[in-house]
């Protein structure tokens, strides 16, 4: 009796916070859809004229344009040397694994207005500010930790045997890698690449200096709106980007599904 | 000509990301150093300089600030986290997938949109303030928003899920056979988690502590947005410096003892911890 008035209380906490946790993404949702123009909980009508503002004004779309380029080469940057590294950690034979693999994650730890500012100082001079290519160069170093967390419980899963095997029925090493380690590794690949893209998508406070007018991205034009006067076509972008996020989820529990219906399958999915 | 295949000379393929990280990130950050500490003259001079910073008023001001608004966030993240981790690590089928959802969710959307929303949730006619009005809480709407009240409920949200899911990494290894013995064996169950899940927790309780505090004291986006005029946390300060004042030295001052704190910090969690659990991966 005394037990389950616990497990009661726990669950009546669970659900409370499982509520509040939730409740500032579906205010944004709901937000999104009203017809206010000003911030204001809950609106009063609906219309879907706040994301015609954002998909029809060029100065957004040019915003939008910028994140997913930028994305896209964090992404693309990250994913394939943070699978090189973690391919290295997991069968390279080094000293020091541990210190190399703590310092490979700093980025992630050292508060981003130092690395932001730091990054900014330098690009004045070559004049790297604003330079879509040079932004992305810079979110691969925040979005590699990322990628070399995923693909180090990844590719601790893959049997060395296996490349073993293919190396000594003549395989090269290059093919080894193509053939055997790829295919293998690909699920947590594609959710290390998934993530990494996200990482650079939401990133705000190296956009925020490095930007520069040319390159504003989405983040950064939602903390301009925020710091001067909010309009109310924040709660679209604010929804647009939650459902990106929304999106990578998604995929990702699609790709851990194929992993697992793979494995399951008696003839190991082929 | 027999050998057996070697693959143990795999590390070789390390070296792209550590010339990444070299030359994007820790190649700026000693250059910025460097340039920027070297410009205001000598040793003596840069001394000087550091400790007239580090002992100005704004600087000790926003030093207590931050150390203080750190702790309470992450007392408070711990205590709001920990049934949370706890009910992940005991419980299987849709609570855990619905629980892990409504974590996951929040942990990977935006920063900026979550401070956002809590923006229009705190304000002066926000759903908080109506739901106070109508349950008689308060007569009148209460000032939320700009407020320490606000930079803690934003910075409490948006770091609560690093804190569960290092405690539910640390709680899923815990044999749940353990608690069962202590019942059985006559323990309340009080006493059953204060002597028995508690000390075998405590491992995650220091490292989620650890890396919740790290995040906080260096947080920029939240405090500069929710945070009113006597709420400047240090990072606030470097921005503005740089920003505002284009006082370079001073913000190099202002980063370097940031710097060092985080990784003084960093120091003790990679030796309590594995780092490739981080973040409960």
């Amino acid at each position: 009796m005394h037990g389950s008035v616990k497990n009661h209380a726990l669950s009546i906490y669970i659900g409370v916070a499982c509520v509040v946790l939730m409740m500032p993404i579906v205010i944004v949702l709901i937000l999104a859809v009203g017809d206010q123009t000003y911030m204001r909980f809950p609106p009063e009508a609906f219309s879907l004229r706040w994301f015609a503002t954002f998909f029809g004004d060029p100065r957004w779309q040019r915003a939008l344009g910028s994140s997913v380029l930028i994305a896209a080469i964090a992404c693309v940057i990250a994913t394939v040397f943070g699978f090189f590294a973690a391919y290295a950690f997991v069968r390279g034979d080094m000293r020091g694994k541990k210190l190399l693999l703590a310092f490979m994650l700093l980025p992630i730890i050292i508060p981003h207005v130092i690395t932001a500012i730091a990054m900014y100082f330098m690009s004045g001079p070559l004049r790297l500010v604003g330079n879509v290519f040079w932004i992305g160069l810079c979110h691969a170093t925040i979005a590699l930790p990322i990628v070399l967390l995923i693909l180090l419980s990844t590719l601790q899963g893959v049997d060395v045997n296996l490349e073993r095997a293919a190396l000594s029925l003549g395989s090269s090493r290059f093919g080894v890698f193509t053939k055997v380690v790829v295919p293998l590794a690909f699920p947590g690949i594609l959710s290390a690449g998934l993530f990494s893209f996200l990482a650079s998508f939401d990133e705000l406070i190296i956009s925020l200096f490095l930007a520069g007018v040319r390159s504003e991205t989405l983040p950064v034009r939602i903390w301009n709106s925020l710091h001067l006067q909010v309009e109310p076509v924040i709660a679209a972008v604010s929804a647009f980007l939650i459902a990106v996020t929304g999106l990578v989820l998604l995929l990702d529990a699609l790709v851990r599904y194929m992993r697992t219906a793979r494995l399951a399958s008696p003839n190991g999915g082929h | 000509m027999k050998r057996t295949p070697r693959l143990n000379d795999g590390t070789v393929f390390v070296v792209p990301a550590v010339l990444l990280l070299v030359l994007v990130f820790v190649g700026p950050l000693v250059w910025f150093f460097m340039r920027t500490l070297i410009s205001v003259g000598t040793p003596a001079e840069i001394a000087a300089h550091a400790w007239g910073v580090i002992s100005s008023k704004a600087v000790v001001t926003a030093l207590t600030t931050t150390n203080w608004i750190s702790l309470l966030v992450t007392l408070l993240v711990l205590a709001i986290g920990y049934p949370v981790a706890y009910f992940l690590a005991t419980r299987q089928g849709w609570r855990f997938t619905l629980v892990l959802f409504c974590i996951v969710v929040p942990y990977f959307t935006s920063v900026i949109v979550r401070t956002y929303s809590w923006m229009v949730l705190l304000g002066r006619n926000g759903l908080v303030n109506q739901l106070l009005l109508h349950l008689g809480v308060t007569d009148e709407p209460l000032s939320l928003l700009y407020t320490k009240t606000g930079v803690l409920v934003g910075m409490v949200y948006v770091l609560l899920p690093y804190m569960v899911l290092t405690l539910f990494a640390a709680m899923k290894a815990i044999d749940p056979t353990l608690m069962r013995a202590a019942r059985g064996l006559g323990a309340g169950s009080f006493y059953a988690f204060t002597r028995v899940y508690l000390p075998l927790s405590i491992h995650g309780v220091i490292s989620g502590s650890l890396i919740v505090y790290i995040l906080s004291i260096g947080f920029f986006i939240t405090p500069a947005l929710m945070g009113g005029p006597a709420d400047v946390m240090i990072a606030m300060l470097i921005e503005r410096a740089v920003e505002i004042n284009f006082d370079w030295a001073s913000a190099a001052v202002m980063s370097l003892l940031l710097l060092v704190a985080t990784l003084v910090l960093y120091s003790i969690y990679y030796r309590l911890t594995d780092v490739r659990r981080m973040m409960g991966a």
